[in-house]
């Protein structure tokens, strides 16, 4: 419960933030670098003199927008593909496993890396870089998590599809698609919900990471990953730097995985205890 | 078991072979040719990059270039660096040794922690200790790994200046100060590595053996009069370690990219940080190599988890 007040709390600022905190994110002063927290700059500047509030506001947008973004197009595949296992026997199913199997088996870091390496330049040039960059991120993130929840489904549906009221339905002659919109899906997305929750924070984790590794949104755009990756090699003199968004991420990841926890004890009734 | 082994072998080459199809594709579909330089290069003359493109190949169809590539990769002949001028596997090779080193000690970390402490936590489930473990626990995993090690190298190496936040492959030193000097660069990342992981095997550990403390041959064993020493350590954590092993191999992946972070942070001198330079250097031969090596670890580990499972629970039929 506290984790949702606090997570909510963090949404509200970063959303509601920009509107109160009017400081411009690239407002380049050098008169007050690489300052500490004070009450004109509540969490201090960085090297060239910005606003880190502001920056961490406007990162916090994207951060969270990247999160939930790449959590909806893991969960739309992965229900997609566990859908079309579960209900279908036989080859499809056999060989749709196959391939979460592989995909489950590839060294996701790196392939991450090689595939915003090869395709960064081009998206960028179709799509501006700020919504180049995203739509690559959010792909690539998603891309690598849909891989549970198609298990999950896929689950769900062999054990629902056998039930009685599906055999009902079946009987009452509705269509395939019918059983599966109307009455398979709506009962298997229990353990979905609870992944997707968990998926967020992955994915905030992996954004936060690709934009540590400098292969991330480009410098003028200050995801907290970025901030991070900027603030590193000031440790020394501006601690506070780094400090912040590092308990930023950290704050959202561990709220986020708070409520995927209490979700399931509270959607799962096997896990009693 | 010998048919066994086999078999997942026979598996597990498919795969192998999937995903590199998997990492030729993108290559393939890849936007940007590796001669894009020589093209822009107005000293070389028309004929000669025709030339160049005809002995690499780069006009043949897909299919072609796939297996010429596969070729050379089982041949040894993994390319040669754009950037460092020497061929990759000897690059590949020299570093190799570190990241290993490193991720091994930091495995080790993470299973003297998650074992006595999720053990002990599932004996006393709600008392206090198990309470503040799975609390530490879950903060432990939801930490990301660069964040730890930027306030590991903020306390240590800068504040209190006692550990050296570089990690140099050349000491000069010998016999013990060598290895001190090693010892003392290494504690860090092994530390950030080895906690990540430790937390959140404590979870699996823990919740493993609460589900076989309940099962009726514990308490058979209680009744029988047996220390409850014993009745957890070989009735209980036997059993309970059957599914903890499989996810020890399982997360190996998310261990490597782990440590491609860690590197990163302490400047490893490891296959993962090789990775990242290769990226920024546009060094292509090096990243397909690499990324194919992490490949291959990471099946091989898929293996090895599926052949200690099968040896560890007799349940499992050889079939």
């Amino acid at each position: 419960m506290a984790s949702l007040v606090l997570l909510l709390a963090m949404v509200a600022l970063v959303v509601l933030g920009p509107l109160v905190w009017k400081v411009a994110i690239n407002d380049i002063d050098f008169t007050a670098r690489l300052q500490g927290p004070s009450l004109a700059h509540p969490l201090g500047t960085d090297d060239l003199g910005q606003d880190l509030f502001a920056r961490m506001l406007y990162g916090g947008r994207i951060s969270l927008a990247v999160g939930l973004a790449a959590m909806a197009m893991a969960i739309v595949v992965g229900v997609t593909i566990g859908a079309i296992a579960g209900i279908s026997r036989g080859t499809v199913d056999a060989s749709l496993m196959w391939l979460t199997d592989l995909f489950l088996s590839l060294p996701q870091l790196p392939l991450l890396l090689l595939l915003i390496y090869l395709f960064r330049d081009t998206l960028k040039t179709h799509f501006g870089p700020e919504v180049g960059v995203f739509i690559m991120i959010v792909l690539v993130i998603g891309g690598f998590r849909w891989m549970p929840v198609a298990r999950l489904v896929r689950a769900q549906f062999f054990s629902l599809r056998e039930k009685e009221f599906v055999e009902a339905a079946r009987a009452l002659g509705a269509t395939t698609t019918r059983q599966v919109w109307r009455h398979i899906l709506p009962n298997a997305l229990g353990p979905v919900i609870v992944a997707g929750t968990i998926d967020v924070a992955a994915a905030i984790i992996a954004e936060s990471t690709l934009s540590f590794l400098g292969l991330g949104f480009p410098p003028d755009i200050p995801t907290w990953g970025r901030i991070l990756f900027d603030s590193k090699d000031y440790l020394d003199i501006a601690p506070h730097w780094a400090m912040f968004p590092g308990l930023a991420i950290f704050l959202a990841v561990l709220t986020i995985n708070f409520i995927g926890d209490g979700l399931r004890d509270a959607l799962d009734p096997r896990r009693v205890l | 078991m010998g048919p066994y082994v086999l078999r997942r072998l026979l598996i597990a080459l498919p795969s192998l072979l999937g995903i590199s199809v998997v990492l030729f594709t993108v290559l393939a579909l890849a936007p940007g040719d590796p001669f894009a330089d020589l093209a822009l290069n107005p000293n070389v003359p028309a004929e000669v990059k025709a030339a160049l493109r005809q002995k690499f190949g780069l006009d043949d169809p897909v299919w072609q270039r796939y297996f010429r590539w596969l070729w050379a990769m089982l041949h040894g002949d993994w390319g040669f660096s754009f950037i460092s001028r020497v061929d990759v596997d000897t690059l590949i090779l020299q570093r190799v040794p570190v990241t290993l080193a490193v991720i091994g000690a930091s495995q080790l970390l993470a299973l003297c922690i998650a074992l006595p402490v999720g053990i002990y936590s599932a004996v006393k489930p709600y008392s206090w200790f198990d309470r503040v473990a799975s609390t530490l626990a879950f903060v432990g995993f939801s930490l990301p790994t660069f964040f730890t090690g930027i306030v590991l190298i903020l306390v240590f190496s800068i504040k209190l200046d006692w550990l050296p936040f570089v990690y140099r492959a050349d000491i000069s030193a010998t016999g013990a100060a060598w290895w001190w000097e090693h010892i003392r660069q290494a504690i860090m990342p092994v530390l950030v590595l080895g906690l990540f992981q430790g937390a959140s095997w404590t979870r699996y550990v823990r919740s493993s053996m609460l589900d076989v403390i309940r099962l009726d041959h514990v308490n058979t064993a209680r009744s029988k009069g047996l220390a409850e020493r014993v009745v957890v350590i070989k009735h209980v954590v036997r059993n309970a370690l059957i599914p903890v092993v499989t996810l020890v191999a399982l997360t190996m992946p998310q261990v490597f990219g782990g440590a491609i972070v860690t590197e990163q942070i302490f400047r490893i001198p490891g296959i993962g940080s090789l990775l990242i330079d290769a990226i920024l250097r546009n060094d292509t031969p090096v990243i397909m190599a690499v990324t194919f090596v992490f490949t291959c670890l990471v099946i091989a580990f898929n293996l090895i988890a599926d052949l200690l499972y099968g040896w560890l629970d007799p349940r499992i039929a050889y079939r």
